[in-house]
């Protein structure tokens, strides 16, 4: 028996191995693949070229004699016509039946259904929404705030929330393009929006004879921009007996639609565990690891035996909650700008953590690949497990810290400090947990007086290293180092002396000792500092005394620079960085969907001059004060690089 | 006895304390050159002194300074007169350490006559270029001057012939580097010019041959000293600068970066320190880095840095000719020099610019003992009119020369196209090549399959097919891995560990060019 695996988000390697016995073939588009048996090329990079492309599937399926298809998560997963075509030519589709993933995948038909099976569901309006003017009639009628979404799509694709009409009009405008560039299909839904709601979805599995099961919670509040970050299982908000009702209305939905194969069933949790009905998606979902970690349950394994026709092996008894799994979707963006835009280059160097225990990282990528503008920007999923949640969390900053990645920005920084924030690790989170807590954007780890010692220290202790590397020749080095280090605009005098692998650095009268086993060539720097260990990593250091240091998820850039150096430094002059208001340059690498100024317009502060689409996301581009256009350097269409520039001001 | 000697001791004494005095007087003038208003109008400027200049440049307390005492001896123009004499004059000269290795070097002193060059600044110069020829030692200069001493009339311009002549003489005998760290005008400019490496400071250096208002009186021509001779200009445009660093700090601590690269002199081998990073390291990103469609770009210098120690590549010429890059790095700890394709600019063509780049880079390695690395992604020289007319067979012929008659190790690495006469420039087989590879994307040919086809079979059908069957019989290594003009055809990601094994077996390489007075390149 063959398998055909279609690709998740650029691909997904850890996934086809688990095909066991059948010998299994991979789709790609035009990038290098190394596992599989078998390897297909199904068309150039842009999706809509290559797994959007439903006939290159078909030829590749006919090609390689594949008898079963897994769409993997995304792109043709829950799309019906795909379905169809593959049971036309009589090859298993291993997922659930065309009619399930039609109605589930209908977010009106999948209410009604959801409805009449007595599943709690949102108040909200049911039904096609023509146009701008519409959306806004039926806001008004629902209240204030209303969720737009694309009916397509599935997750936080193609959905805004508007707060009053104007937005209502902008929401509509931009969900149903991105919904038509992601699904092909602009339909949109309005709903009543749950403040300060929780994301949490019961994993189901159903086989062909009408059994199904509930295989716990997922609890996916971490969001940005309505796309999960952090998630874990068990959910720390659920009692036994939510967590029951929850189970039985989503068995009870699986058995409306005669759902088979695993199926997700989200739900918005509120603040008094009132829970509510929000879609079904009829795939494997991203996150399912923390489940498997936390049922025992390999879900692809199961998905196969369904789709062949076999009975479920589990009784609902039989479905434990296995100490706790957490799961941080490691993406190439850059957390700075909203929380995450995405960001592209290649992996000069990749190092998964995956020498540490419980941990796993299923990736696509390894040392080398390319982070195109063309797919979702995920790196990975990085899943831990423990046996409470605190010993995963923990896990978590080890595998964090370990984690190398080099030559495109990521997100490890957010992720890093959302895994270790009081609110996070009491449990205390809703969807618009980001928000909340980092009301002015994501800023980075701020630094303790005593991390911020730990982090000058290790700098020192670096710089020495490397001077003294230099001088190897020089005979007795036994000496101390007066240094000047400067961090954030604040500048320390160091002492340093070294004998072997240990350091004592004096800082403002405090002494730091620095220890371990490290070398200038090494990715990561496992150090003890003061008898405590800790894992940093080197991200650039100079000839002219930079120094950049991962430190707690977060780089910091340091100088490192003899007391002479330093003290003449203050002799030099100071550039002056160009004025950037009158400058818009893209924030990041993507296409130009449409430019709305031409030279000479006059335009408002926060008017929109331009939309950029990268990874399939639409970001608008606003003026920084209000001026006359003086250039345009972009038209729509172009590919567009970070920091390009695309418009001037006068 | 005992009286004369008494008598003659307290003579002496006095005598002694007044020339002490002098001495102590002396010294404490020399160190402060042009005086506190000078170095202050210096700061302000943005630039350090040319002592402080020594001071980072140098190992702590390892200066030794010569011709502290030194004075001009201009007597023209109320020159002679006391306060217009100052002890060591416009230039400190001497010799220290970098990292413990020794180093000449002279350091022009902007507060003194503004720097400007006499008679007895050039004879310092002079004085420390010829020991450092003599001890094997590389020379530095740290350049700051208006230019002649124009009192000293003819004596000036005798002042700069002489240190001329000593840049030709160490030339390829010691290394000799210029940081150009203020103004350097008119005769001034050959010397950076003669010695092997030219860094800048942005916006506090200029180069050129006449100043803004001379041009302007000469050609009408409305110029300022940025856009004529500042870093950016000469390391974009006119490749006179092989580097620009962002001030006087900057610029000196990556110097003595940049030192630790070069061996002390001809007779020295290349240096080596000690190296952390693995020697066998396999790079599994150089598997995937070259692009199935042959027409498609990548950066060779993601190639470059993963195959180096540390990933740390000093590029010379960053910024000129990127079509071709070159710089110094270390496997397993030994200086070698790195030359390549970039495929990412202009398709990583050979053109006028690009080969005088390359040949200038490629005779320096071979002059102090360097072994050349080059990595090969070369669709050819760059046709058309402005590369004819601006002679590139004449400039091409350059840098073939320079691979033809170097005598150091020299390993090829092939990495994609290596078309026509561009393939046997890069270093190949038939120029002496010691070690030649190819990846398994290499393609040696004469030239691209659509060409080649058009030519091969002009005027007939099937013109496809018999594309696909000359990529099919030429777009791969074997033609030339059959023949012996590749040694090897290797998986990328091994490629540090075989550069590493061969560079150690070829540390003992010997070979030389039969005896001539000078060779006579293609200028």
């Amino acid at each position: 028996c063959a398998g055909l695996w279609g690709g998740s988000f650029a691909f997904d390697l850890q996934l086809p191995k688990r095909f066991q016995q059948f010998s299994c073939v991979f789709s790609f588009p035009q990038v290098h693949v190394k596992v599989a048996d078998e390897a297909v090329c199904v068309g150039p990079a842009p999706t809509s070229k290559s797994y959007l492309n439903m006939d290159a599937i078909m030829n590749a399926i006919k090609q390689t004699g594949a008898q079963a298809v897994h769409p993997g998560y995304g792109f043709l997963s829950e799309n019906k016509e795909f379905a169809k075509r593959l049971a036309a030519e009589g090859v298993t589709f291993i997922g659930p039946d065309t009619h399930a993933i039609q109605a589930m995948g209908d977010k009106i038909e999948s209410k009604l259904i959801a409805k009449a099976a007595k599943v709690n569901t949102i108040p909200g309006f049911d039904g096609v929404v023509k146009d701008a003017e519409e959306a806004v009639k039926i806001a008004g009628e629902i209240g204030y705030p209303v969720m737009i979404k694309a009916s397509a799509g599935g997750g936080g694709k193609g959905m805004r929330i508007a707060w009053n009409d104007e937005e209502t009009r902008e929401g509509f405008r931009f969900s149903s393009q991105e919904a038509l560039s992601s699904f092909g299909d602009d339909r949109l839904l309005i709903e009543k929006f749950i403040d300060n709601p929780r994301h949490i979805e019961i994993q189901v599995l159903a086989d062909k004879h009408g059994d199904a099961l509930w295989l716990n919670e997922r609890e996916c509040s971490i969001q940005r921009r309505n796309q999960k970050v952090v998630e874990e299982a068990p959910s720390t908000f659920l009692d036994p007996d939510t967590r029951r009702a929850m189970g039985e209305q989503a068995v009870s939905l699986a058995n409306a639609v005669k759902y088979s194969s695993a199926g997700t069933v989200e739900f918005l949790v509120d603040s008094k565990k009132n829970f509510y009905f929000l879609e079904m998606n009829t795939r494997l979902q991203v996150e399912h690891p923390i489940t498997e970690c936390i049922t025992g349950l390999d879900l692809v394994q199961q998905m196969i035996r369904i789709a062949k026709g076999y009975k479920l092996q589990h009784k609902q008894s039989d479905i434990p909650i296995n100490g706790w799994a957490v799961e941080s979707r490691v993406y190439a963006e850059d957390p700075y700008k909203s929380f995450g835009l995405p960001s592209i280059g290649r992996l000069s160097q990749y190092q998964e953590p995956l020498d540490l225990p419980n941990v796993r990282v299923d990736s696509g990528i390894q040392e080398g690949s390319d982070i195109s503008i063309y797919y979702d920007p995920m790196i990975s999923k990085l899943v831990t497990y423990g046996k409470t949640r605190e010993e995963a969390l923990k896990k978590m900053e080890d595998a964090l810290d370990n984690y190398v990645i080099r030559g495109v920005t990521h997100n490890i920084p957010l992720l890093r400090e959302i895994i270790v924030h009081p609110r996070f690790v009491s449990g205390d989170i809703s969807t618009k947990f980001l928000p909340e807590v980092y009301p002015d954007g994501f800023k980075g780890h701020m630094l303790t007086a005593g991390e911020r010692r730990e982090l000058l220290a290790t700098a020192a202790a670096l710089y020495v290293a490397a001077q003294l590397r230099s001088q190897k020749f020089l005979g007795d080095l036994s000496r101390q180092w007066e240094l000047c280090v400067e961090l954030d605009k604040g500048v320390h005098m160091l002492g340093v002396s070294r004998s072997g692998n240990n350091y004592t650095v004096e800082i403002d009268g405090e002494k730091v000792e620095v220890s371990g086993e490290w070398n200038l060539a090494s990715a990561l720097l496992p150090i003890t500092i003061n008898g405590k260990h800790r894992t940093l990593q080197c991200l650039l250091r100079t000839a002219a005394g930079e120094i950049s240091l991962q430190y707690l998820g977060t780089s910091f850039k340091l100088r490192v620079l003899s007391n002479l150096a330093a003290s003449l430094s203050k002799h030099m002059p100071e550039k002056v960085p160009e004025d950037t208001s009158s400058i818009l340059r893209s924030p990041m690498p993507g296409s130009v969907v449409a430019v709305s100024v031409k030279p000479g317009d006059n335009v408002a502060e926060g008017q929109e001059i331009c939309v950029i689409e990268a990874m399939k996301m639409q970001n608008s581009m606003t003026a920084a004060k209000t001026a006359k256009v003086k250039s345009v350097h972009c038209k729509a269409g172009d590919t567009v690089g970070e920091g390009d520039l695309l418009v001037e001001l006068e | 006895y005992r009286g004369w000697c008494l008598q003659n001791a307290r003579c002496y004494s006095v005598n002694h304390l007044s020339v002490q005095e002098r001495i102590e007087k002396k010294r404490k003038a020399a160190l402060t050159g042009g005086g506190q208003l000078r170095i202050a109008a210096q700061h302000k400027r943005g630039k350090l002194t040319a002592r402080e200049r020594l001071e980072l440049l140098l190992d702590p307390d390892s200066f030794v300074e010569y011709d502290m005492f030194v004075e001009h001896r201009c007597s023209d123009f109320g020159m002679e007169a006391d306060h217009n004499k100052y002890p060591g004059d416009s230039v400190v000269t001497g010799q220290g350490r970098i990292n413990g290795r020794l180093v000449y070097v002279f350091s022009q002193d902007f507060t003194v006559f503004g720097g400007s060059l006499s008679g007895a600044h050039a004879q310092k110069v002079c004085k420390v270029m010829d020991q450092a020829m003599m001890v094997g030692a590389p020379v530095i200069g740290l350049n700051d001057s208006g230019g002649a001493r124009i009192q000293e009339g003819v004596e000036s311009l005798a002042g700069y012939a002489d240190i001329f002549l000593r840049n030709v003489m160490a030339s390829g005998v010691v290394p000799q580097i210029s940081l150009i760290m203020g103004p350097c005008a008119g005769g001034a400019v050959y010397s950076p010019a003669l010695t092997d490496f030219t860094f800048m400071v942005k916006d506090t250096s200029y180069l050129f041959i006449t100043g803004p208002d001379v041009v302007k009186s000469v050609t009408n021509e409305d110029v300022t000293q940025e856009e004529l001779g500042g870093a950016k200009t000469h390391t974009t445009v006119s490749g006179v600068a092989h580097r620009a660093f962002e001030n006087d700090v900057d610029a000196l601590l990556n110097l003595r970066d940049f030192f630790n690269f070069l061996p002390l002199s001809n007779k020295d081998p290349a240096p080596v320190t000690e190296c952390h990073d693995p020697r066998d390291r396999p790079v599994p990103g150089l598997d995937t880095i070259v692009p199935f469609e042959s027409t498609k770009a990548y950066d060779m210098l993601d190639i470059v840095h993963g195959v180096l120690d540390e990933r740390e590549f000093f590029e010379i010429m960053p910024n000129y000719a990127k079509n071709i890059v070159v710089g110094f790095a270390r496997m397993n700890g030994r200086t070698v020099g790195i030359v390549g394709n970039q495929p990412k600019v202009a398709s990583g063509c050979l053109d006028v610019n690009s080969s005088v780049k390359g040949a200038r880079f490629v005779r320096f390695c071979d002059a102090f003992n360097i072994p050349i690395i080059t990595f090969v992604d070369v669709p050819g020289f760059l046709p058309g009119t402005a590369q004819e007319y601006g002679g590139i067979i004449r400039h091409g012929a350059k840098l073939l020369y320079a691979f033809a008659e170097a005598t150091v190790p020299k390993i090829t690495v092939i990495t994609r196209k290596a078309y026509g006469g561009a393939y046997d420039v890069m270093s190949s087989k038939h120029l002496r090549g010691d070690v030649n590879y190819a990846w398994p994307s290499a393609e040696v040919a004469v030239m691209g399959a659509k060409g080649a086809v058009q030519i091969i079979f002009r005027g007939k059908e099937n013109q496809a097919e018999a594309e696909a069957e000359y990529v099919e019989k030429f777009a791969n290594p074997f033609p030339a891995a059959v023949r012996g003009f590749v040694d090897d055809i290797i998986q990328p990601s091994t490629t540090r560990k075989r550069l590493c094994r061969d560079l150690e077996v070829l540390a003992s390489k010997k070979q030389t060019n039969p005896w001539k007075k000078h060779a006579n390149i293609p200028l």
